[in-house]
């Protein structure tokens, strides 16, 4: 797996911040909650996060396990790492797939990235989380990812069947998180809220935390389409008329469905290189998600049909 | 129009933290309009936080829901919800982040609109300085105030004034002065320790990051100078130690630590340390985290404790200084923030979160709310949505607390609705009343259990609940005759017998309906205690009394009986004449015409009079005792 090579760095007293921040806010899940899960989606967020657990509760194991929405078009390196990673952690690892999309056929080519995303992952979650009846959820989000998510409380308020109503959120005042619910409504918790993708990279250094090797430049297959790059990770994706494989140095700032997630071009193969390339980066990591950009406020409305 | 060029932007020390300072934390407020989101939004835009695709965003943006003709709407940057950019106005508080080669700050852009405040007020509670923002050309204006007032009690220190717009008033330092007066007249009363005015364009940038070439009459800081050298910290290092217990950290047998956050002070291994609500003194054996053993733990650190003897200790407890202990009291005064529509309501049982333990409250008296505009105090029975008040507060069991002005930390705590689990109030603790080490319950030789002995029945509370005419009393009374038969004690409490004496004093607004019930539960309980069975036919319309009620004695003893009739048969049966009465408007707040009467979700017992005789009814009643054994 992909490590820094660099040694361990100290943390500043920045991220120091950030990180008990964090483990208070996981912490507080695990003692209030009767049955929390952990949203795993293979990125460097997750990892993070999945690190933060491991440190809030040593010597003791999270006392959670770890849910994966697998939508059954992530890259495969992904998919590798995941199960890598909940080996050498030693936690339990959920995975689920919406099995009536399946069985529909839905997919992020034909079926629209839009209709594949409310099936394959908004459907599914709600569904997973129903099955297993979770009454928390934690979630990588950042408020520096998106504008609505800058909205959103750390302990995130959802009425049965998963609907977030922005406009009526809980107060949260201080660090004293009201954990309350009724039978049925759930809670989503963002222990990364108030950390931004500059400082999940240090940190990710400093921590030496295993991350996919997507994020590290290297030459691989990809095709121009909109003027995006997008990697072919298996032939299920039919090239179109004039569109051509050309192999590029790229790396990918998010992970998502292959399909869905354009690379950019890049020389960057060590995460030393990456935080140097983010800092002259004008543009930022969500534009190149393929998803986002489908409709003005496109994350809110997700976000309130219960997507993460 | 740029101050600082991304690439300057200091990182190989770790990101948004600067060498010089730390973290600032900080929130834009004042009144609706003034232009908190455009300041915000011109801060993000001048330190670069901008990226490309967001600049291309916000220009189409700009373009469709933009206030400001051709030019960029830097608002729309901050205000991200769809009902936020509809109607160009801050709904809730947006968290931002940004930094300049000299400091890191999170900003919190709140709301101005009045309806809104309670997310004004989530905004401050984490900030260490605010910006109030004035519109130059309307002044001090009652959200102002309220503002002000709310970051006052929220325990900021430091204030900028920002006097915007003040491009609309050509920049005029007349203006700027009036207005910086008025302002300090008002301000005089609060407890900031500093107050910075400046003149400032959000729209167009003067002074924000860039100097105006247009007040040459201004000599001071441009905001960004000023926030990078704000000096608000909070010295929470150098107060006593405080420890809230949050998780019990149990892998196994050999291992139990506890895990949290150190509120206040620094501990290292060997310190002697109190549990506060015992008394139980140990001392701090290891400072376990994943990196490793600390030798020292300080404010703000997320680490386990080990204790060296083997102590009771729980989720909620905190762990203390010995030498400087926090207050273990079960009532103290508080100043409370109201947030939600159904007023507070004294007497009413609320949820308490004060650090890691939840307990139930009660507000004991309200003794004043506070006039944001004058900051007079008046008299009042509740606290409505947006309201601030003094009150007494009383917990289930003790609580340990500093006063909030002495340490934020631990002196704070949140009020939850027990029915909607909403978050209904905010509060910060000014002062305990007494200590409740001091009042010992005198005790007793002759208990509970040994009169139920020698009675030969178990004490019990049957709560008769059920709109004016259901049948309550009638029921009530054959059930306590059938229980006399059987040579139980009994005694009978009934609604209308109580408000002519014990509750003369008490109306029927929904805060004198509370004490009526709280007082007839204390009575109830008396009863229970002396080994009756007492019979209590009240409408009691709310849940939240009845389960006071449920709660003041212990668990099976009190049996609620929801006499369920529907509403038209009790106007027809009327008995009283009341009903005709309420309906012509000659009686106020009638339970079922203009007060609401909220069922039972889970009553012991349930009766239809509308299907049965009461003599019906008042059999399966006695069942229903025999079922639970308090009768043979
Ligand atoms: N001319 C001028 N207009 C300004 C200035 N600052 C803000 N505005 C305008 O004032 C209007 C309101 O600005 P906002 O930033 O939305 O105000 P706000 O204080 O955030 O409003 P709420 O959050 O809804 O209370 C917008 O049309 C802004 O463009 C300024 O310095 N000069
Ligand atoms: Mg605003």
């Amino acid at each position: 797996m992909s490590t820094d090579t660099q040694s361990r760095h100290a943390l500043s007293q920045h991220l120091k911040r950030l990180e008990a921040e964090s483990i208070g806010i996981i912490r507080e899940v695990a003692a209030e909650f009767r049955n929390p899960v952990m949203l795993y989606s293979i990125g460097k967020d997750s990892g993070v996060m999945l690190h933060l657990a491991i440190k809030a509760f040593y010597p003791s194991k999270p006392p959670f396990p770890l849910l994966h929405i697998d939508t059954g078009w992530k890259f495969r390196d992904m998919i590798r790492h995941r199960d890598w990673v909940a080996q050498r952690y030693g936690v339990k690892l959920l995975v689920y797939t919406n099995p009536e999309g399946v069985a529909r056929g839905i997919n992020p080519i034909t079926s629209g990235s839009q209709l594949h995303t409310q099936v394959m992952k908004t459907e599914a979650l709600k569904q997973a989380l129903d099955k297993w009846e979770f009454d928390a959820a934690f979630g990588g989000a950042r408020r520096d990812e998106e504008k609505s998510r800058a909205k959103e409380r750390i302990f995130s308020f959802r009425s049965a069947g998963h609907v977030w109503d922005p406009r009526n959120q809980r107060p949260e005042l201080w660090n004293l998180y009201n954990t309350r619910i009724a039978k049925g409504e759930t809670i989503r918790v963002f222990p990364l809220s108030n950390w931004t993708e500059l400082d999940i990279w240090q940190y990710t250094r400093a921590e030496e935390i295993p991350v996919v090797p997507l994020y590290f430049a290297a030459p691989r297959p990809v095709v121009e389409r909109n003027g995006l790059l997008v990697m072919r990770d298996d032939d299920r994706m039919p090239l179109e008329p004039g569109e051509a494989e050309q192999v590029r140095m790229v790396r990918f700032r998010s992970l998502g469905c292959y399909p869905l997630s354009a690379a950019i071009e890049s020389q960057a193969t060590s995460l030393d290189e990456i935080i140097e390339e983010m800092l002259i980066a004008r543009t930022s990591e969500r534009s190149g998600r393929l998803i986002d950009s489908d409709e003005a406020a496109s994350m809110e409305k997700k976000k309130r049909e219960g997507y993460f | 129009m740029t101050a600082y060029a991304h690439d300057q932007v200091a990182v190989s020390s770790g990101g948004r933290g600067g060498p010089e300072k730390g973290l600032l934390r900080f929130l834009t407020c004042g009144s609706v309009d003034d232009g908190k989101s455009t300041l915000i939004g011109r801060l993000l835009y001048d330190t670069k936080l901008i990226l490309e695709d967001q600049l291309a965003a916000l220009e189409r943006d700009s373009r469709k829901h933009g206030t400001t003709g051709e030019d960029i709407d830097f608002a729309l940057l901050v205000d991200g919800l769809e009902a936020e950019r509809e109607q160009g106005i801050t709904i809730d508080v947006a968290y931002r982040f940004f930094s300049t080669p000299r400091r890191a700050f999170i900003v919190a852009d709140t709301p101005g609109h009045e309806q809104y405040t309670r997310n004004m007020a989530t905004g401050a509670s984490n900030s260490h300085a605010a910006v109030i923002l004035i519109d130059a050309r309307k002044g001090v204006l009652t959200q102002t105030r309220r503002h002000s007032y709310i970051c006052s009690l929220l325990g900021i220190r430091h204030v900028v004034l920002a006097v915007n717009k003040i491009d609309l008033v050509d920049f005029s330092g007349e203006r700027f002065h009036h207005i910086v007066g008025d302002y300090l007249g008002f301000a005089q009363a609060l407890s900031f320790s500093a107050i910075t005015p400046i003149p400032v364009s959000a729209r167009y940038g003067d002074n924000v990051t860039i100097r105006s070439e247009r007040m040459r009459w201004y000599e001071g800081p441009t905001l960004i100078e000023h926030l990078e050298d704000l000096d608000a910290t909070e010295g929470l290092e150098g107060k006593p130690f405080r420890f809230p217990v949050q998780w019990v950290n149990r892998p196994n047998l050999d291992f139990r630590g506890f895990s949290g956050t150190v509120a206040s002070g620094v501990v290292r291994p060997g310190d002697r340390v109190v549990v506060a609500a015992s008394g139980r003194d140990t001392k701090v054996a290891r400072i376990v985290t994943a990196d490793g053993d600390l030798p020292e733990a300080r404010a703000g650190d997320a680490v386990t404790l080990t204790l060296a003897d083997e102590v009771d200790v729980a989720r909620g407890d905190m762990i203390a200084e010995p030498q400087a202990r926090p207050e273990v009291v079960d009532q103290f005064a508080a100043q409370v923030l109201w947030m939600i529509e159904e007023p507070m309501l004294p007497g009413r049982s609320y949820l308490m979160r004060i650090g890691t333990k939840y307990v139930p409250a009660r507000v004991t008296s309200l003794k004043h709310k506070t006039d944001v505009n004058t900051l007079e105090h008046m008299a009042a029975k509740t606290l409505g949505l947006n309201e601030i008040g003094l009150c007494n507060l009383s917990t289930a069991t003790p609580v340990a607390f500093d006063p909030y002005a002495e340490n934020r930390e631990t002196g704070a705590f949140v009020l939850i609705d027990r029915f909607t689990n909403a978050t209904a109030g905010a509060g910060m603790i000014t002062f305990g009343l007494r200590r409740a080490t001091n009042i010992h319950r005198q005790a007793l030789l002759v208990d509970k259990a040994a009169r139920t002995r020698l009675n030969g029945h178990g004490p019990a509370v049957l709560w008769f609940t059920g709109l004016s005419g259901s049948g309550k009393s009638t029921i009530a009374n054959i059930v306590e005759r059938e229980l006399h038969a059987h040579g139980a004690h009994t005694y009978m409490l009934d609604g209308d017998n109580v408000r002519h004496g014990l509750n003369r004093d008490l109306g029927f607004t929904d805060a004198d309906r509370v004490e009526n019930i709280r007082r007839v539960g204390e009575v109830a309980r008396l009863f229970v205690d002396a080994g009756a069975i007492v019979l209590c036919s009240f409408i009691s319309p709310f849940r939240a009394e009845r389960r006071m009620v449920r709660e003041l004695v212990s668990e099976g003893e009190f049996i609620e009986i929801h006499v369920d009739t529907p509403l038209e048969i009790c106007k027809q049966r009327d008995p009283k004449g009341l009903y005709a009465r309420a309906l012509e408007g000659k009686i106020k707040n009638f339970t079922g015409i203009d007060s609401p009467y909220e069922a039972p979700e889970s009553a012991e017992v349930v009766v239809h009079t509308g299907e049965g005789s009461a003599e019906d009814a008042a059999q399966r009643i006695i069942e229903a005792l025999k079922e639970r054994h308090i009768i043979g």
